[in-house]
């Protein structure tokens, strides 16, 4: 499975594989933005990681004598290519804990979760908590994790009609992924759980909880 | 010093150049939609290029200036009166201690920028002061100006002038456009059935369009290859093809990801003349490679290297 590197525009390079969701093409992707982030060339305003692709934002005014400064860029990025194409291990990943209080008011779809699942509510509270998820990528919201390594048994449809308010911290089930909504908005995932751990403030530093790469556990709690 | 607000304008925003290096972490960039009018706006009040300015859309606010303010207004053509006085746009205007701007409609355009001397003080978030609207952070409070808000100005002194005080000279703030007017679109990676299907139509501008995404209306167009992708990062001017057929041009307020269909990319020269775009107004796009692309964003920047440099001229005491 090969880089296919293309163009996002005239400011930045898509690095793609040729893959879906799954955790071993994601973790090529970390380690590239990790190899790419080590190396940290003049030139990268941003790097973007996705499931299976990695966006490179590149400031072109870096390359001024250039008429193509992303060839240039994109001539400089085969060294960090050739880096984890050596098998470089990436950096330990942060091991992140959030407790939750599942179900109730603060999970109102932990029912239909277990009813389409053909499990007790008890049962997919433990499944879900037995797992050690990676953050594949933060995106749709600020501070928004897309989280690898659902138990497929959990897998549920979203809502046939979104809520036009979901609460800040609500741990939900979309299809075949699980995340958690950093502040109050629209959402159709099905609500399991929610935490008081505060996802995403953009006074702090770094402004959100979880970064791409991170493993994150759910630690069931009691309602306070 | 601060602007007294008493209406606010159909959508009136605190924006900068926007914010850079978050995208990892699921913030976009938010800034100034036309950012080439943000920065002449600001040139001509003496403001460095990055210094936060009002984003204007369509109809603009009524405002007080509590001190003697330097003002500058680009971009859209907007209707501007200070007690009595018709202000006219594109060039640096003094304004008295307590004078009131009523900023109407734009006759030409969808966005104007008003600058201040001393720049608009909103705090920095993330390295900005833009208005972040989706994530609710930035500019005022992380949300469009209201009645009754003070909008903070940095310090910048300005003797003060009976009535508005306009300067003879303007400058030319229109957009750098190819002959023919088309917006130049680099490739997308997806294809559309027929694969010349967005550069032989003419589009216009659909009124749920916000600073979000550029929607348009035509003729149904499909992509090649329909499936649905799993997520992966977007930018600004990405043309996104969701499976009405009716494609969406990303602008700053975009979200970092998307999963649609990508059937182009609008050059960086291009996305300001975006901005001004409003409800119903047509549009052609039109294919462009990476050297164009390159070829007119440096003509782009040397361009307001010039304006710059004679705006600094012009402002300069005593010439």
């Amino acid at each position: 499975m090969d880089w296919r590197i293309g163009r996002l525009g005239d400011a930045a390079l898509l690095l793609e594989l040729d893959a879906g969701i799954d955790a071993p093409a994601n973790a090529r992707v970390h380690a590239l933005a990790q190899a790419i982030a080590t190396r940290r060339p003049a030139w990268t305003i941003d790097v973007v990681p996705a499931y299976s692709s990695l966006a490179v934002f590149v400031d072109v005014d870096a390359f001024p004598d250039s008429d193509d400064p992303l060839a240039d860029a994109q001539q400089q990025l085969q060294a960090s290519l050739r880096d984890t194409d050596a098998g470089e291990p990436a950096a330990s990943a942060r091991r992140i804990e959030v407790p939750v209080r599942y179900g109730g008011e603060q999970g109102p779809d932990l029912q239909r979760v277990a009813d389409h699942a053909g499990l007790s509510a008890e049962d997919v509270i433990a499944r879900h908590a037995a797992t050690e998820y990676t953050v594949a990528m933060l995106g749709f919201a600020p501070g928004f994790p897309y989280l690898l390594g659902l138990d497929p048994r959990l897998a549920t449809p979203r809502l046939a009609t979104p809520r036009t308010r979901v609460p800040a911290g609500s741990v939900a089930i979309g299809g075949a992924q699980t995340g958690l909504y950093p502040r109050p908005g629209p959402g159709g995932w099905n609500l399991i759980g929610r935490t008081d751990m505060v996802m995403f403030d953009p006074m702090r530093d770094p402004p959100t909880l979880l970064a791409p790469g991170d493993r994150v556990r759910f630690v069931p709690v009691a309602d306070a | 010093m601060s602007i007294e607000v008493f209406a606010p304008g159909l959508l009136t925003t605190v924006q900068d150049r926007g914010r850079t290096g978050w995208r990892h972490l699921g913030v976009g960039c938010a800034g100034s939609l036309d950012e080439h009018a943000h920065v002449l706006a600001n040139l001509l009040v003496g403001n460095p290029p990055d210094v936060a300015t009002l984003e204007i859309t369509l109809s603009g606010p009524r405002i007080r200036f509590e001190r003697a303010a330097r003002i500058a207004l680009c971009g859209g053509d907007i209707d501007a009166r200070c007690d009595g006085t018709t202000l006219p746009s594109a060039r640096p205007i003094l304004l008295p201690a307590g004078a009131t701007l009523v900023l109407g409609a734009c006759r030409r355009g969808a966005r104007a920028y008003l600058a201040v001397g001393g720049g608009i003080d909103a705090p920095i978030v993330l390295g900005s002061r833009s208005t972040d609207l989706r994530g609710g952070f930035g500019g005022i409070e992380g949300r469009a100006v209201h009645a009754g808000d003070r909008i903070p100005l940095g310090d910048c002194h300005v003797v003060d002038v009976d009535a508005p005080r306009i300067a003879s000279w303007w400058i030319d703030d229109v957009h750098d456009a190819p002959s023919g007017g088309a917006i130049r679109v680099l490739p997308g990676g997806d294809d559309t059935n027929p694969p010349d299907g967005l550069f032989a139509r003419t589009w216009r501008v659909a009124s749920a369009s916000d600073r979000q995404g550029l929607r348009l209306d035509g003729d149904v167009l499909q992509p090649a290859d329909a499936r649905e992708r799993v997520s992966s990062p977007v930018a600004p001017g990405t043309i996104q093809l969701p499976s009405d057929g009716q494609p969406i041009v990303l602008l700053a307020d975009a979200q970092t990801h998307g999963g649609y269909p990508r059937v182009g990319h609008v050059i960086r020269v291009d996305l300001p003349r975006l901005a001004q775009l409003r409800p119903g107004d047509a549009l052609r796009f039109a294919p462009c490679t990476p050297t164009q692309a390159q070829a007119a964003w440096r003509s782009h920047r040397h361009s307001v290297a010039r304006l710059a440099l004679m705006i600094e001229q012009r402002l300069r005491p005593n010439s």
